[in-house]
């Protein structure tokens, strides 16, 4: 990467923004380079002197008191009075209404889970949401931005910017190389993207923090002409979107969920 | 929705970032009572409008009221410093590589200069961001006070996601050049290295 590069991309490197190729580039040149090295100090620097002096400014009291009043104006509560601090105590008792709807739901969903057949449990916006993504990675000149084969470089970039460590491999000899890796934001959670390739088609999966969710079994779906499928395992939820035949797609499910665990990448 | 429902809603969803809001409005307008009255009426109309909000992330939703309105004013009461920020901001794009810049001072930026940097005490930092042309300093206080993504950042701003990059990358440019150097002890005045560099760009 040339220095001119870099400079363009130092803003978002330092900020996390860059996705994981280009990210490794700009660690190499930083290594060779200490006017961008500099650069990135002074950033570094610059942020944490931010965060060390807390430099927000709270809402005034006045202010806060305004808009409380302007609030309970405008969506009045049945014959309660406007003070906040009287309507304590009915709030409270609602709240184990609301609590005992709560349970009631989650039972009715977690029964629902097990014995109603699944086709369909991947929100339909979420999948859409990784279907775009996927679609936009293929744009001209995206999916330039990744390329890697290489799973013992891909996995400790991953380290740090999320909070859980999703499996990478590279299934090269199955048919299925591995080819890049991105940090996304999708479904409002920070996901790993993993881009793998068959014959001329990719294959994006997306891994995302599932704590304290159980694993849940494979579903499918079509969105857009693309195959969607889904499952929830080791505390994290998988997505796998590609436009190969569902086929191949469910080979490479497999893949990933059976040798998961046990079998290293051949290299 | 019922009313109260929506009172209910409004208090958990919004209020919680009444903070962000007052927070912005002071950093755009740099002044406390102007700040004030602007949060108030940018609040008011989250208020009027709260039928209208589809869910998603509150904060972006509540900033970009806010920032309207603090730009509206801006227009109306400060029209000058709005379109000589603008400006700059034009100029920054179209001279070719911010690198060119940050090559040639690359000697302000030895480790020492980051040392400077890192120990800023409050009252320079907020001195330097209030010295920022306001896009550059909106883009900045939105990434390193509200810790947004530049994509957060895009929504609310209502501009592309490069656009927020460059912003940040010229803002923090300024941000170490005034800062880099060693506190002035007795002038107040901006040092010599942080009025040479600005020569490029204008």
């Amino acid at each position: 990467m040339t220095c001119e590069e870099s400079k363009r991309l130092l803003t978002d490197y330092v900020d996390g923004e860059l996705d994981l190729v280009h990210s490794l580039e700009i660690e190499d040149h930083l290594r060779g380079c200490a006017s961008c090295a500099e650069i990135v100090k002074g950033d570094r620097a610059l942020h944490s002197a931010m965060s060390l002096n807390n430099l927000k400014f709270t809402a005034p009291e006045s202010l806060r008191r305004n808009v409380e009043a302007a609030v309970a104006n405008a969506f009045p509560e049945e014959a309660r009075s406007m003070k906040s601090n009287v309507k304590e105590f009915p709030r409270r008792e609602r709240s184990w209404q609301w609590a005992f709807a709560a349970a009631a739901m989650l039972l009715f969903a977690v029964l629902a889970w097990k014995f109603v057949p699944q086709r369909q449990p991947v929100s339909d916006s979420a999948s859409d949401e990784f279907v775009s993504n996927h679609i936009r990675s293929l744009l001209p000149g995206h999916l330039a931005d990744v390329e890697s084969t290489d799973q013992h470089t891909v996995k400790p970039w991953f380290n740090g910017k999320l909070d859980f460590s999703p499996p990478v491999q590279n299934f090269e000899a199955q048919g299925f190389p591995l080819i890049a890796g991105r940090l996304e934001y999708v479904d409002h959670k920070p996901a790993a993207a993993l881009v793998y390739q068959r014959r001329k088609h990719y294959i994006t999966e997306f891994v995302t923090n599932a704590r304290g969710e159980s694993d849940a079994a494979e579903t499918h779906s079509n969105q857009q002409g693309y195959n969607v499928i889904a499952w929830t395992r080791d505390s994290m939820h998988f997505w796998i979107v590609s436009d190969v035949n569902l086929t191949d797609l469910e080979d490479f499910a497999h893949l990933l969920r059976n040798e998961a665990p046990t079998q290293p990448a051949k290299q | 929705m019922n009313e109260s429902g929506q009172r209910e809603q409004f208090t958990q969803l919004v209020m919680p970032h009444l903070d962000a809001a007052y927070n912005l409005a002071r950093w755009l307008v740099r002044n406390p009572q102007d700040a004030e009255d602007l949060a108030q009426e940018a609040m008011l109309r989250a208020v009027r409008f709260f039928s209208g909000f589809r869910g998603g992330d509150a904060r972006s939703w509540l900033l970009t009221i806010v920032r309207h309105t603090c730009y509206s004013w801006l227009t109306r009461n400060r029209a000058a410093e709005l379109a000589e920020a603008f400006d700059e901001e034009a100029h920054s794009a179209t001279a070719s590589e911010p690198s060119v810049n940050a090559t040639g001072g690359s000697q302000y930026y030895s480790s020492p200069e980051a040392q400077v940097i890192a120990q800023s005490e409050a009252g320079r930092l907020r001195q330097g961001l209030d010295s920022l042309p306001v896009v550059f300093r909106e883009a900045v206080v939105l990434r390193e006070l509200e810790g947004m993504s530049y994509k957060e950042i895009a929504e609310v701003s209502g501009v592309s996601i490069g656009t927020v990059m460059s912003r940040i990358a010229r803002g923090r440019e300024r941000l170490r050049e005034a800062l880099g150097a060693p506190p002035p002890l007795m002038v107040t005045e901006p040092p010599a290295k942080g009025a040479a560099s600005k020569g490029p760009m204008s």
